[in-house]
C-alpha cells in the first residue's frame, strides 16, 4: 500500500473494507506505525493501548457504522482499563477507569475502537494545549506552534494522520478553536444531544463531547453513534436523533446565512477576515442567501463564560483530593495540609486560577454580583440568538481571531488567551450547536501554510443543518483535504 | 429572673428506598465494607448523578402527613466543603427551593418522657416546621490508631432534613418532637428512624434569655446525641450550663459544642467565626424537579397519621383518650387492635388487653407487635370467653400465654388441657356470702348509692376463690345479694 491507511476518512476506510482488500488489523496497526513514525515530534499521544486495539480489531464486525474504526481519544473521557489523567499532574499514573463514558460505550457498540489518549489542556482549562500537566502537544503545520485547545491533541493527531478521528470536548471553543489551528472538522453539538457521562467535568452546564474528523461527513459518522438520550445524564435531551448523513446533499439553495456585526470587528487576523470572507462568498455561490444580524451581547459573552465556567468548575474540581485517587503527598500532618499540598502539588498554574476565580465568585457576599448576574446574562445571550435563528438558518462567523499563535507566546497573558475564545464561546452559552471546517491558510509565517477555520453556528439540536452547510462547503472547497 | 429557653432542631433521617439518591446501588447496612458502590456514589471523575424518584416521592409524603407546602418546582444544589467522607467534596442538597416548606409535627402525650408526661406544659402543642429537604448522606468513617478509614456503602443514601422553628421551650418537648415525629416518619413508611442505629441524627440549637429580655439569647449548636433521650440529658445540661453562664455575667458565644454522653457534658468544638462558606449553587447536573404530579400521586397515599387514628379509637371503640394514643403510639399495635376489636363487642376490654397483657407479654419476650404469634380473632375468642364468664380473666391470661408458644391451638382445647372449669357456683356463693357479712359498712355504702364499692367486694371475692371465679358472674351475685 502506497498511502498509510491512517491518513483516509472513515467513509474512505469503509468503502476500503467493502471491497475486502483491507481488514479492521490493517488499519489499526497503520494508525499505531503512523503514531510510532511522526508522533514523536507532535506529542498529541499521552499513551496508547495498541495491544488492546489489534485484539479488538481482529474481532471487529465491519458490518457495523464504526466497525473496526479506530478513534482516539481526549484524556478526560473515561475508557475502562485506562489511565484517565485530564493531562494533570494530579492523575497522572494513579487513576485507571473503572468504567467506560456512555460515548466510548456507543462508539464501542457501534464498532469502533478507543485507540490511544490525546493531550490537552489541564481539565480542559486552556485554548493552546500549553496547560497540559503532562507534555507539550505542537502543531503539525508548524512545529514551533500550538496546536489549539484545549482538544488540542485530538486536533493534532487528525492533523498529522496518527488518528483517522477523534473524540474531543468543548466548553468554551475546545473542539472548534483547535481544529480552526489545525485544519481538522470540529463539531461541537448542542448542550444534552451527547451524553456527558463518564466526560470529567470542567463546566457542566457548557461542556459537550463532540468529533473532530478530516471531514463533515465523518463528523456525521460519529454524530450518528454517540447522539441520543442517556439515562445516566439527566442533562441529556430526550430528542430523536436523525441520520446526519441524510441531510448532506450539497445543497444550500435559500439557505439563510447570518453574519453577525459583532463578529467581524477590529482585531481579526486580515488573512483570516479574506479567508472568511471568500469562505462566505463560496456559501453565496452555492445559492444560499447572506443576511446581516446581530447579536448585541457579544462583548458580554467572555466575561460571563469565566465566571459562570470557573464557578462550576471550582466544585467540579473539589473531588480531586488525593483522598480516593489521585497523587497525594506522602508527609502531610493533617487533613487539611494533605488536601493543600496535595492540590498545589497536582494542579497547574491556570487550573488553580480557575478555581480561586470559581470559589470567588460563588462566595457569600459576591455570590449575587458574578455568579447570579452571569446567569441573567447567559439568558440574554441565549436570547440573542434564538431572535438571530428566526432571521436565518446558520451563523457564520471565524472560529478563532487569529491562526495558530507561537509556542509560549501567550503564556504570560492569561487574558489574551482568553480572547482566543471569543467566537465560540456564546455557543456554549447559549446551548445551541458549531462546527468549525477548514476555509483557507494564513501564510504570514514564509513557511508554514497555518489554517483558518470557518465557524457555523445553528440553533440547538440543529446539527443537520450545519453538517449539511460544512458538507456543501467542503465538497465545494478542498482546504479540508490539505495536509502539513 | 426566670430564664426562657428557645430551640430548634434539625433533624436528619435516611429514607426507607431501594436504592441511593443518585445512582442505583442498593441502601444496605452491616454488608462488607465499599461494597455497595459505583462511579457516582464513589464521585469518580466523570461520573453523574441521576435522581430518585422515590426518595422524592417519600419526601413529598412526609411533606403531607406534616402539612407541609411543596412548592411547584424544587431544585438541588451543591453545597462545598471538604472532608474525607464526601466523596465530591460537595454535596447535593436543596438550598432555597426546597420540596417541602412550613408544616409542623403535633407533639403526642405519650412521646414525651415517662416521667414527665403527668405535668406536660401544654398538651396538644404543635412545633411548626421550616422546611423539609432531601440531600445525599456521606460515608462512614473509623478512626483508628493507623489512620481514618472510609466506607461509601452509606454515601448517596437519600437523606431528608427536617429543620423546626425554634418554638421548643425545653427538653421534654424536644424529646416529645422528636418521638412523635419518628412515629409519623414509621406510619408513613418513611424511615425506621433509629437514632441508636444512625438512620435519624439531630442537631440541636439551643439559647436561653430572661424572661425581660424580647431578643433571643446567643445560639449555640449541639452535636453528637445519639439517642432521644441523650437530647434531652445533653439539653438538660446545655441549659443549665448557659444560664450558670449569664448569671455569672459571663459572655455566651454562637459556637457549635458536642455532647460527650459518657462524661455527661458538651464541649466547644467550634465558634462562628470558623464556619463555613458553603458557596451554595445550583446543580448543574440535575433539572429541577416538577412537583404537581409527585403531589397527586402521593396524596393517594397518605396513610392515617396516628392522633388522627387515636381520634377514630374514641370515636369508633369508647376507648379512653389515654388508652387511644397509646393504641396508636405503634402502627402495628394500631393495626392488631383494630383487628382484635372488630372482631370482640367488648372494645373497651379489648383495649384493656392489649396494652396490660399483650404487650407486657411482648416486652418479656423482647418482640415487636408484628412478631406476635397470637392472632386477633384468637384473642376476640379469649375475651368473648371472659365476657360471658366461661373464664376468669387469670384463666384467659393463661391460654394467650400457652397460645403464644402453640399459636395453632384451639382455645377451647387448651381450656379442657389445663383442666379449667368454671368454679364452683355453690363454693362463689358461699365465699359471697362471707364477703358480705364481713364488711357491713361497706355494703351499707353500696346500698347508700356508692356503687363503685362493688368492685372493691367483687376483688375481695376473687381473692378468695384464688381467681377462678368470674368477676361479672360474682358481681351479679353481689348486686342480687345487697340490693
Ligand atoms: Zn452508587
Amino acid at each position: 500500500m502506497s498511502t498509510s491507511l491512517a491518513s483516509l476518512t472513515i467513509r474512505q476506510l469503509q468503502n476500503e473494507l467493502k471491497t475486502g482488500h483491507i481488514s479492521p488489523v490493517d488499519i489499526v496497526n497503520d494508525v499505531i506505525e503512523s503514531i510510532n513514525n511522526k508522533d514523536s515530534e507532535v506529542g498529541a499521544y499521552l499513551s496508547i493501548n495498541a495491544e488492546e486495539a489489534i485484539k479488538s480489531a481482529k474481532d471487529a464486525d465491519t458490518s457495523k457504522p464504526l466497525g473496526g474504526i479506530p478513534i482516539s481519544i481526549k484524556d478526560l473521557i473515561n475508557v475502562e482499563g485506562q489511565p484517565c489523567s485530564c493531562g494533570s499532574k494530579i492523575l497522572k499514573d494513579s487513576y485507571v477507569s473503572t468504567y467506560d463514558a456512555t460515548v466510548i460505550k456507543k462508539l464501542k457498540e457501534a464498532g469502533a475502537i478507543p485507540l490511544g489518549r490525546v493531550n490537552m489542556d489541564e481539565f480542559a482549562m486552556g485554548s493552546s494545549t500549553e496547560n497540559s500537566g503532562i507534555q507539550i502537544t505542537k502543531n503539525p503545520w508548524d512545529l514551533k506552534r500550538i496546536p489549539g485547545g484545549s482538544s488540542g491533541g485530538s486536533a493534532a493527531s487528525v492533523a498529522n494522520d496518527t488518528a483517522i478521528a477523534s473524540l474531543g470536548s468543548d466548553t468554551g471553543g475546545s473542539i472548534r478553536q483547535p481544529s480552526s489551528f489545525c485544519g481538522t472538522v470540529g463539531l461541537k453539538p448542542s448542550y444534552g444531544r451527547v451524553s456527558r457521562y463518564g466526560l470529567v467535568a470542567f463546566a457542566s452546564s457548557l461542556d459537550q463531547i463532540g468529533p473532530v474528523t478530516k471531514t463533515s461527513e465523518d463528523a456525521a459518522i460519529i454524530l450518528n453513534a454517540i447522539a441520543g438520550k442517556d439515562p445516566l445524564d439527566s442533562t441529556s435531551l430526550d430528542s430523536d436523533v436523525p441520520n446526519y448523513l441524510e441531510s448532506m446533499n450539497g445543497e444550500i439553495k435559500g439557505l439563510r446565512i447570518g453574519m453577525p456585526k459583532e463578529y467581524f470587528t477590529d482585531g481579526i487576523n486580515p488573512e483570516v477576515l479574506s479567508s472568511i470572507h471568500k469562505g462566505i462568498e463560496t456559501l453565496r455561490e452555492l445559492g444560499a442567501e447572506i443576511i446581516d444580524i446581530s447579536l448585541p451581547h457579544t462583548e458580554f459573552a467572555v466575561s460571563t463564560y469565566y465566571i459562570i465556567a470557573t464557578a462550576e468548575a471550582s466544585a467540579n474540581l473539589a473531588r480531586f483530593d488525593a483522598v480516593r485517587y489521585g497523587n497525594r503527598v506522602s508527609d502531610p500532618t493533617n487533613i487539611i495540609e494533605h488536601y493543600r499540598k496535595s492540590r498545589a502539588q497536582g494542579f497547574g498554574e491556570e487550573v488553580k486560577r480557575r478555581i480561586i476565580l470559581g470559589t470567588y465568585v460563588l462566595s457569600s457576599g459576591y455570590n449575587d454580583a458574578y455568579y447570579v448576574k452571569a446567569q441573567k446574562v447567559r439568558t440574554l445571550i441565549r436570547n440573542d440568538f434564538t431572535k438571530a435563528f428566526e432571521k436565518v438558518d446558520v451563523i457564520v462567523s471565524p472560529t478563532a481571531p487569529t491562526p495558530a499563535f507561537k509556542i509560549g507566546e501567550m503564556c504570560n497573558d492569561p487574558l489574551q488567551m482568553y480572547l482566543a475564545d471569543i467566537f465560540t464561546i456564546a455557543a456554549n452559552l447559549a446551548g445551541i450547536c458549531g462546527i468549525s471546517t477548514p476555509c483557507g491558510f494564513a501564510t504570514e509565517d514564509a513557511d508554514n501554510r497555518l489554517p483558518i477555520g470557518l465557524q457555523i453556528l445553528g440553533p440547538a439540536l440543529q446539527e443537520s443543518t450545519i453538517l449539511k452547510v460544512s458538507d456543501a462547503f467542503e465538497k465545494a472547497t478542498d482546504w479540508h483535504k490539505q495536509r502539513p | 429572673m426566670q430564664y426562657i429557653t428557645t430551640i430548634g432542631l434539625e433533624v436528619h433521617v435516611q429514607l426507607k428506598t431501594q436504592s441511593k439518591m443518585f445512582c442505583s446501588c442498593p441502601v444496605g447496612f452491616g454488608d462488607e465494607p465499599n461494597k455497595n458502590t459505583c462511579p457516582t456514589c464513589l464521585g469518580l471523575p466523570g461520573a453523574l448523578p441521576v435522581l430518585n424518584r422515590g426518595a422524592i416521592e417519600r419526601t413529598v409524603l412526609a411533606g403531607i402527613m406534616l402539612g407541609c407546602e411543596t412548592p411547584p418546582i424544587s431544585k438541588w444544589d451543591r453545597k462545598n466543603y471538604f472532608y474525607p467522607d464526601m466523596p465530591k467534596n460537595y454535596q447535593i442538597s436543596q438550598f432555597d427551593l426546597p420540596l417541602c416548606l412550613g408544616g409542623g409535627v403535633l407533639l403526642y402525650d405519650h412521646c414525651y418522657p415517662k416521667d414527665a408526661q403527668k405535668d406536660i406544659e401544654e398538651s396538644g402543642k404543635e412545633i411548626g416546621l421550616t422546611r423539609i429537604h432531601l440531600e445525599e448522606d456521606v460515608a462512614k468513617s473509623t478512626h483508628s490508631s493507623n489512620g481514618t478509614s472510609i466506607d461509601f456503602n452509606r454515601a448517596g443514601t437519600p437523606l431528608m432534613e427536617i429543620v423546626s422553628e425554634p418554638e421548643i421551650t425545653s427538653p421534654e418537648e424536644a424529646f416529645a418532637y422528636l418521638n412523635s415525629l419518628r412515629q409519623i416518619l414509621i406510619y408513613g413508611d418513611l424511615s425506621d428512624a433509629d437514632m441508636e442505629k444512625g438512620q435519624m441524627r439531630c442537631d440541636v440549637n439551643v439559647s436561653v434569655r430572661p424572661d425581660s429580655q424580647e431578643e433571643l439569647g446567643v445560639k449555640i449548636e449541639l452535636k453528637n446525641m445519639n439517642s432521644v433521650s441523650a437530647v434531652r440529658r445533653a439539653l438538660h445540661y446545655e441549659i443549665s450550663r448557659q444560664i450558670r453562664v449569664v448569671k455569672e455575667g459571663g459572655e455566651l458565644v454562637q459556637s457549635t459544642r458536642r455532647w460527650d454522653d459518657d462524661i455527661g457534658e458538651t464541649q466547644q468544638m467550634r465558634i462562628k467565626e470558623d464556619a463555613h462558606d458553603y458557596r451554595y449553587f445550583p446543580d448543574p447536573d440535575l433539572l429541577p424537579v416538577k412537583t404537581e404530579d409527585v403531589i397527586k400521586k402521593m396524596r393517594l397515599q397518605v396513610p392515617e397519621l396516628p392522633h388522627q387514628k387515636a381520634k377514630r379509637f374514641v370515636r369508633d371503640f369508647s376507648v379512653s383518650e389515654y388508652d387511644a394514643s397509646v393504641l396508636s403510639s405503634d402502627r402495628d399495635l394500631a393495626l392488631y387492635f383494630e383487628e382484635t376489636a372488630n372482631e370482640s363487642e367488648a372494645k373497651k376490654k379489648v383495649a384493656n388487653w392489649v396494652i396490660n397483657n399483650v404487650l407486657a407479654v411482648l416486652n418479656e419476650r423482647d418482640l415487636k407487635v408484628a412478631q406476635c404469634p397470637v392472632s386477633p380473632s384468637k384473642l376476640a375468642l379469649i375475651i368473648k370467653m371472659v365476657e360471658s364468664g366461661k373464664i376468669s380473666n387469670n384463666q384467659a391470661k393463661e391460654i394467650f400465654a400457652v397460645l403464644f408458644d402453640n399459636p395453632d391451638k384451639d382455645p377451647d382445647a387448651i381450656i379442657t388441657e389445663l383442666g379449667f372449669e368454671p368454679a364452683d357456683s355453690n363454693l362463689i356463693e358461699s365465699i359471697v356470702e362471707e364477703v358480705v357479712s364481713n364488711n357491713p359498712e361497706k355494703v351499707k355504702e353500696i346500698q347508700e348509692g356508692n356503687d363503685k364499692l362493688i368492685n372493691w367486694l367483687t376483688g375481695q371475692v376473687m381473692k378468695a376463690s384464688k381467681g377462678k371465679a368470674n368477676p361479672k358472674i360474682i358481681g351479679d351475685l353481689l348486686r342480687k345479694k345487697i340490693l
